[in-house]
């Protein structure tokens, strides 16, 4: 395919391993970002083709890991309403709350319906002006803008019956966050391209100078993630700590000044609490107050902070980048894509399910053995 | 109600003419003109014609036996629609066993409100589908049920087809050394109805690659090729038709990922929906495990056939853990394949 397989040519990739071999002269600890780069690292075997000693670690861009159960116990509540309909992106679907996932409340007669654009929720208002329809607003600032522009469009068109679950993250602050653990090992970060396409890389200089720490903004393709990996092991070979972007064929520096307007005027940042992490200050989007009458919040009350449940799952170190998916007793014995005890089993991103997908259960095996 | 509303006519109870009505599935009157207009002028042959409870046939020798239910939503997608999904579906699992489908059975689950066109459709598609694969309607049901207690309409057909294989062919006489041959490109199917269903608007139109391939599997067991297992790749793809028989075989399987062809348009689709093209479901494909000596000349028989022309050779069995399937990827890196562990949900960026 013109411009993808281009990225994945196994010559180049070979050259840039060889690279990296060449200029690692000490182990280093990187993490990747975004979940998608966790798969494609897992999917190819990128990190098999690393000198021993540098070691990616997988961060916590997996929006619907990081969701806390008591938005899905709330998009559960909501669409058991026989008025609801409940619209809410695919793999959402599969990510228990407390009490059991979407898929369940769908089985017992719940109105969830699948979307693949934010858009879609309101097409779907339209076509029922006697139901309430629920769009259950999760991601990074990747999905903001699509998510805000459908309230921005539902507003301009006086749609009364849809409303938006909001649980939106920022990556910046979880960066800090992982930077202020007391067990925190990450060196270098690559840095999620999509995130960094919509709103530029500006933000990570404070905290590449701060934490004196390499920021490469780094796409997704094999070799994407191979030159990401070079430009941050040889700034850290020459000590240096600055912000560069590898991704350039879709990243500029100040980002993508439309959609960071949009976010703008239909978000506003709030605190928010990330599944597995605990609560970061100012780490979040929730409605303004001009969209605030869109805030599923409001019509059918407020979101109970409940405290997780305690179990074996490791999957919060596992978005810290502390543990890999195989340093779990469970990986692959008790818990599996069919019975998952954690959200990073059961997403499509998430770091455990990516291991299970392409390593299969020897990968805890393999892990130990190396 | 106003006066000018207020009528002294009786009307005709709407929709009564074009759409599926619960008394079409009542056992009276109704039920016998949707039969004769519309069912049996479409299937009409010897063993319908007797009108009698069941059709009486004459088999000799060992003959394999299959059925299929047929639920997919829309009922009508590029590249064909239910009924051509419910006879090639049938005719397939059949050649998968080494026969040549000759009867089938045809039940149909109407939901009160069908169009009688959509109904109309996918009896006249059923009925060429036949014909192509050279299969006889021999006997069928209708049923009707209430609206909203199907989707429009559910299928289900059984089929019958002497063997003509001489060697059993199964996932027990599968072997370490076997070839695996894939008949052409995969997904098409999943990612054609897939779009249809949720209104993409793909640049270009995915068809479907629904269609029999009896013929060139006759033609592979006639020219004596040493065919061990066969597979048509429907849902779950082509990872769950390798993970069943390695599995069932107690073998491994090494995949190639560069030799698997997959087109242009489907490997987009795929990648913004965030879909394994081995995950997504096929109609008109399926791998064969041959005897390595006869792996070449396999390949060049399956050619000849427009339904299997872009025939490849994707990997080899192996005698690792039984089950084991691995796929070496662009980067020279094995990767494990997996069977998808639920329903396919794409993904949120």
């Amino acid at each position: 395919m013109k411009f993808r397989d281009e990225y994945r040519d196994p010559v180049a990739a070979r050259g840039y391993a060889d690279a990296i071999a060449r200029i690692t002269t000490r182990p280093w600890t990187l993490m990747e970002v975004c979940g998608g780069q966790t798969h494609a690292i897992v999917r190819y075997g990128i990190d098999e083709l690393l000198p021993d000693g540098v070691t990616l670690v997988h961060g916590p861009g997996c929006p619907v890991c990081v969701t806390p159960a008591e938005y899905i116990d709330k998009a559960i509540e909501i669409v058991a309403r026989p008025e609801t309909i409940l619209c809410s992106f695919g793999d959402m679907l599969r990510v228990a709350g407390t009490g059991g996932d979407l898929l369940a409340a769908k089985s017992r007669g719940g109105d969830v319906r699948v979307v693949y654009s934010p858009l879609d929720a309101l097409t779907i208002a339209r076509a029922n002006p006697d139901r309430e329809v629920v769009f259950f607003a999760v991601g990074f600032e990747t999905t903001a803008p699509a998510n805000a522009m459908a309230a921005y469009q539902a507003k301009r068109e006086g749609l009364t019956n849809v409303s938006l679950l909001v649980s939106h993250v920022l990556v910046p602050p979880a960066m800090r966050t992982i930077l202020d653990g007391p067990t925190n090992r990450i060196q270098g970060f690559l840095a999620a391209g999509h995130v960094c396409t919509v709103m530029g890389f500006e933000e990570y200089y404070p905290i590449a100078a701060q934490y004196h720490v390499p920021i490469v903004v780094t796409g997704f393709e094999p070799l994407d993630i191979l030159e990401g990996v070079y430009m941050t092991i040889r700034q850290l070979e020459e000590g240096r700590a600055e912000v560069e972007n590898q991704y350039s064929r879709s990243v500029t520096r100040a980002g993508n000044r439309t959609a960071q307007t949009i976010i703008g005027e239909v978000f506003r940042v709030t605190p928010r609490r990330w599944r597995g992490i605990g609560d970061i200050a100012e780490s979040g989007l929730g409605l303004s107050d001009a969209y605030a009458g869109f805030d599923a919040e409001r019509r059918f009350g407020p979101v109970s902070s409940g405290a997780e449940a305690k179990t074996e799952c490791i999957s919060g170190l596992v978005l810290r980048g502390e543990k890999k998916p195989p340093e779990c007793p469970a990986f692959g014995t008790h818990c599996t894509p069919e019975r998952p005890l954690g959200v990073t089993m059961v997403s499509s991103e998430g770091a455990c399910a990516a291991y299970y997908r392409y390593r299969g259960r020897k990968s805890a095996s393999l892990e130990a053995a190396s | 109600m106003t006066d000018g509303d207020f009528s002294l006519a009786c009307p005709a109870p709407a929709g009564g003419d074009d759409t599926v009505q619960m008394a079409h599935g009542g056992g009276g009157r109704a039920m016998e003109r949707l039969l004769d207009t519309i069912i049996r002028p479409a299937f009409d042959n010897p063993h319908l014609a007797r009108r009698h409870d069941g059709a009486v046939l004459d088999l000799a020798g060992p003959v394999a036996f299959t059925t299929d239910s047929y639920v997919v939503k829309p009922l009508v997608f590029p590249g064909g629609d239910i009924g051509t999904l419910a006879v090639n579906g049938t005719v397939n699992d059949l050649a998968m066993c080494g026969a040549r489908a000759a009867h089938l059975s045809v039940g149909l689950i109407l939901e009160e409100g069908l169009p009688l066109d959509t109904l109309r459709r996918v009896v006249a598609s059923m009925r060429s589908a036949a014909d192509a694969a050279g299969v006889t309607l021999v006997t069928g049901d209708t049923k009707v049920v209430d609206h909203g207690k199907a989707d429009g309409l559910f299928v289900n057909t059984a089929g019958l087809g002497p063997v003509v294989s001489a060697a059993p062919i199964g996932p027990d006489a599968v072997r370490a050394g076997d070839a695996v041959i894939l008949s052409g490109d995969i997904g098409r199917h999943g990612i054609a109805v897939m779009a249809a269903r949720e209104g993409f608007g793909f640049e270009t139109v995915i068809e479907s690659d629904c269609a029999p391939v009896v013929d060139p599997v006759m033609a592979l067991i006639e020219a004596g090729v040493a065919v061990h297992c066969l597979r048509d790749l429907t849902r779950g793809g082509l990872a769950s038709a390798a993970v069943e028989i390695g599995e069932a075989a107690g073998v491994s399987i090494a995949l190639d990922e560069a030799s698997i062809p997959v087109r242009e348009d489907v490997n987009a689709a795929c990648e913004i929906l965030g879909l394994d093209p081995l995950h997504v479901a096929n109609e008109g494909r399926f791998v064969a495990f041959v005897a390595e000596a006869d792996a070449e000349r396999a390949i060049d028989i399956l050619r000849r056939f427009a339904v299997s022309a872009g025939a490849v050779r994707i990997g080899t069995v192996g005698g690792g853990a039984a089950g084991e399937v691995t796929c070496r990827g662009a980067l020279g890196v094995d990767r494990i394949v997996d069977m998808l562990s639920g329903e396919q949900l794409p993904r949120i960026c």
